[in-house]
């Protein structure tokens, strides 16, 4: 086995010197009868060629985004990833590496996070940021419980255009943890009244922006209205791209903000691993969940960097930590930092002005199908019929045309709604495909 | 100090090169992607453009890939040496699983696209969940959590999910009974959900005294027992058919940390035991690579009892065809965006084909074998409190007793391997021994290096009691013992530039 270099010949002298008869003698405080005296009825080990041989049949029977004009988004989208960052991510220095807890021979870890939280309270306009969490959707339902402790409140009043999956991942805390979720109806033009819905009760307000249909808008009344009642506002931002050409949410007074950073520098990868982002003011610090990286000195007086604010964390706090948290996304991390780091100030307004230019190219070609009155890179199309059905229809002529709305909220009575996000990869011929398509 | 000494005019020492933030390597003007600019027109931003500057800094590709060759030349990885670290199985990451999680049929698929463009993806995931289930003897499997303690959250979220369906007498049930030898993430699962958790003492010997435990369990009110096996101390809970029989006449479920897992995998279902509910740590026994903290990947298998509560989206087959589950009136929720982590699915099975049942077999038994060779050869010169309650599972535990008079410490230990070129194992854990040293070897080491080891940790602790100064430890390392106690006091958690505030 290629993987496994104890030869036999090491495992007798090692049996000898550990004054055991064979291997099995090690499992002796197994119960008898628990202990398989054959291998599981699987198949038994392969060479390189087979494995990659049968790995690649099934991924052939998925159709790959390049393949063809692609348009889908609502929370996981396609942006190009220079070559510089998979090659980077894939040292083994990084890939190999542990948690930062021995920070002496982890400062390349430690050092990238620091610059990461940096770049995530510049792009998100906040003061603090964590060093990451699993997705999106966690960091929303986490970003809900700490306004819950901040506040002492445990309602949370949340937007009817918010991603379900997110909605979905807060309101399953919400069941067991035992505060109140409430969702208003999706209204894909925007124009939700979310300020009448906040009370002295409410913890905080969890909107969307761009939300799932593609709206902006200027979330500033929202925050004066929720922070009038003690309330904080939580910003989600699903396509992280769209803070290089947007206000950020720290600039309209969101209090703590939640984010897929998917976008940068990562995969789709059928969904995951994705990137959760996590800033919010400097004064709730010490309620954020996850892993923080500090700056500090070693006993040179060199400048390092350690995981600190530890005492929040369940490995020292156990039963009393702010979160169980405990992996974060390390590696999606370093892929966010490095492409980010490539883009730069330039490249990233660059790269949002070509999305926001390509989603208007093809907004204008569909005229007044377009639902969404201002959006980023992804907006709704009212279609003449069932959208799931035509999205099925188009995949068999080589063209994935979005997400349906109803894949998202069945059974809302927003069948015929498609949901259609243009990044830079989408090219002139398949804006021109799609719109004749869906015209 | 020029000519005689050996202090260098730029302080860097040979590969050990200081390297500035990105921040202060800004130099406006340059650029690592060329994008063109958008075609200029009105835009449909709604007022809502963005004003001013990001204040990212701006780098040509050539200064972005040295900067981060840099900084990986300041880590240590699998692929340096020896990561002994207890309870995270650091062993060797196959760059086969590399290279298939990023065949464009895997990685370039949206989670959302039509199921009829996917179904190589879902049988993907079939595939990994019928080896999780052949593994552990366990008919459930969800795949979506992110990671082990995300996978703690939707185990122990089943268990209340089950004993709510089970009627109001149920729902009174809130305690968890909880080792003082478990991982942190289990109370403060337990606690994230309303539980209350109740500390079981470890007998002396390592383990959970049966006794103890079902007097526990018969005080009433049990939601559940969080144990790991083989424990943290390093040993298998022998009396584990007696803990599963008593939280279940006791009424309440049995959750199995399954972090130490690879001591186990191919040998034991977990399901012959008595578990109702168990996270699989993907980046710990099946090798998908820790990437410096994440992503990890924590699928649950689950007993017939709790199997019903699984979170969605499930995967169903209907007339041949895979499709996604996303609603079910017993799910007890969703977990995360999208379907779980398929990068990591990929590389688990790719892992787990490579091994087959026979090469998953002789994983744990190395693992275990490799274990008690470290302990054997180590327990002269370091105290290893449970050497006597049986043979070390895939851990060797010692401890600093019997370092007591030479005013070194385990940290100091810890810190000096790595002026040997050593990651350190896990100290300080688990929380019942005092000065806990957790050493897990894992089955992808040759006899030398552990025999390396061996020799290293025998020399240290020969200095040790020569009185050599560890406690200045490391010398060697790219930063000596940082200040933590100032890192937390004036928290530092993002750079600024001259004059901002």
């Amino acid at each position: 086995m290629r993987y496994l270099p104890i030869t036999s010949a090491d495992r007798s002298e090692m049996l000898r010197a550990v004054g055991a008869p064979s291997v099995e003698a090690l499992f002796a405080d197994v119960p008898e009868d628990a202990l398989l005296a054959e291998p599981v009825d699987l198949p038994h080990h392969a060479g390189e060629f087979e494995v990659e041989r049968q790995l690649s049949r099934l991924a052939a029977r998925n159709r790959a985004a390049g393949a063809g004009p692609f348009f889908c988004g609502a929370g996981s989208y396609r942006h190009h990833i220079p070559a510089a960052v998979d090659y980077l991510i894939q040292r083994g220095e990084f890939l190999t590496s542990y948690t930062p807890y021995q920070p002496e021979i982890a400062q390349g870890t430690l050092q990238y996070l620091f610059e990461f939280q940096t770049q995530v309270c510049l792009l998100t306009g906040m003061e603090v940021a964590n060093a990451s969490m699993y997705d999106g959707a966690t960091a929303a339902a986490e970003a809900v419980t700490m306004a819950n402790r901040v506040t002492r409140r445990s309602k949370a009043a949340v937007s009817g255009n918010l991603h379900p999956h997110y909605r979905d991942t807060a309101a399953t805390l919400a069941r067991f943890q035992g505060f109140a979720l409430e969702a208003g109806p999706p209204m894909p033009a925007g124009g939700e009244d979310l300020a009448s819905r906040i009370d002295g009760e409410t913890s905080c307000v969890v909107v969307q922006y761009p939300d799932l249909f593609g709206n902006i808008a200027d979330l500033s009344a929202l925050a004066e209205a929720a922070h009038a009642k003690g309330a904080l506002l939580v910003v989600v931002v699903t396509e992280i791209v769209a803070l290089g050409a947007l206000r950020p949410p720290g600039a309209m007074g969101a209090d703590i903000v939640a984010a897929e950073g998917q976008s940068i520098g990562n995969a789709m990868g059928f969904g995951g691993p994705h990137l959760g982002l996590f800033a919010a003011r400097a004064r709730h610090m010490r309620q954020m969940p996850g892993r923080l990286c500090g700056e500090t000195v070693d006993a040179d007086g060199r400048r390092g960097y350690v995981l600190t604010l530890a005492t929040r964390e369940q490995h020292i706090r156990r039963e009393r930590a702010t979160s169980n948290i405990c992996t974060n996304s390390g590696l999606c991390a370093l892929a966010f930092t490095i492409h980010l780091t490539l883009l730069g100030e330039t490249g990233l307004k660059r790269l949002a002005a070509l999305n926001h230019a390509g989603a208007v190219s093809l907004a204008d070609r569909l005229g007044g199908r377009v639902v969404t009155p201002a959006f980023f890179n992804e907006f709704a199309v009212r279609l003449d019929g069932d959208a799931a059905e035509a999205v099925e229809r188009l995949a068999g002529e080589g063209i994935l045309a979005g997400v349906p709305v109803s894949r998202l909220h069945p059974g809302a009575g927003l069948n015929d709604l498609l949901l259609v996000a243009v990044t830079e990869t989408a090219e002139e011929e398949d804006l021109a495909a799609l719109a004749e398509a869906l015209a | 100090m020029t000519g005689l000494s050996r202090d260098t005019v730029s302080g860097d020492l040979g590969l050990r090169i200081e390297e500035p933030l990105i921040f202060e390597q800004d130099s406006p003007g340059a650029v690592g992607v060329d994008w063109p600019e958008a075609e200029a027109g009105p835009d449909r931003l709604g007022g809502l453009a963005r004003s001013g500057p990001i204040g990212l800094p701006s780098l040509a590709e050539p200064t972005v890939v040295r900067h981060y060759t840099r900084l990986s030349q300041k880590n240590y990885g699998i692929d340096t040496g020896l990561f002994p670290l207890g309870s995270c199985t650091m062993k060797h990451n196959p760059r086969l699983n590399e290279r298939m999680a990023r065949l464009p049929g895997f990685a370039d698929v949206h989670p959302l696209q039509p199921e009829s463009t996917v179904q190589g993806a879902l049988t993907l995931c079939r595939e990994l969940q019928r080896w999780l289930t052949v593994l552990t003897g366990m008919p459930g499997v969800a795949l979506t959590p992110g990671a082990g303690a995300h996978g703690e959250l939707c185990g122990m979220m089943a268990v209340r999910a089950a004993l709510d369906a089970g009627g109001a007498a149920n729902a009174a049930r809130r305690r968890v009974l909880v080792p003082d030898s478990a991982h942190g993430t289990n109370p403060a699962t337990a606690a994230a959900l309303g539980f209350e958790v109740v500390s079981v003492p470890e007998d002396g010997r390592g383990r959970v005294d049966p006794d103890r435990f079902e007097a526990l369990a018969g005080e009433g009110g049990v939601a559940a027992v969080m144990l790991t096996n083989p424990n943290t101390c390093g040993v298998f809970e022998n009396d584990i058919r007696r803990i599963a029989d008593a939280v279940h006449d006791a009424g309440g479920y049995f959750y199995c940390d399954g972090a130490n897992f690879n001591a186990i995998v191919g040998r034991v279902r977990p399901g012959d035991l008595g578990v109702d509910a168990m996270h699989i740590n993907l980046h710990k026994t099946f090798s998908t690579p820790h990437g410096g903290g994440g992503p990890g990947s924590g699928p649950v298998v689950f007993s017939e009892a709790l199997a019903p509560f699984a979170p969605v989206p499930r995967i169903v087959e209907e007339d041949g065809v895979l499709r996604l589950e996303e609603a079910n009136g017993r799910a007890l929720g969703r977990m995360k965006a999208f379907h779980g982590q398929m990068g990591m699915f990929v590389r688990a099975l790719a892992y787990m084909m490579s091994h087959g049942a026979d090469g998953l077999r002789q994983v744990s038994g190395d693992a275990v074998l490799n274990a008690n060779y470290l302990l054997r050869k180590l327990e002269d010169l370091y105290s290893a409190p449970f050497a006597d309650s049986g043979p070390a599972m895939h851990e060797a535990l010692f401890d600093d007793r019997s370092l007591r008079d030479t005013g070194v410490s385990t940290l100091d230990i810890a810190k000096a391997m790595i002026d040997e070129g050593l990651h350190p194992m896990t100290v300080y854990f688990p929380l019942v021994v005092h000065g806990a040293m957790l050493v897990e070897p894992t089955e992808t080491e040759t006899r030398a290096s552990l025999d390396r080891f061996v020799a290293i940790m025998r020399g240290l602790a020969d200095r040790a009691k020569a009185g050599a100064p560890l406690t200045e430890a490391p010398h060697h390392a790219p930063r000596r013992r940082l200040d933590e106690t100032q890192a937390a006091r004036k928290p530092v958690l993002r750079w600024r530039g001259a004059g901002e505030e």
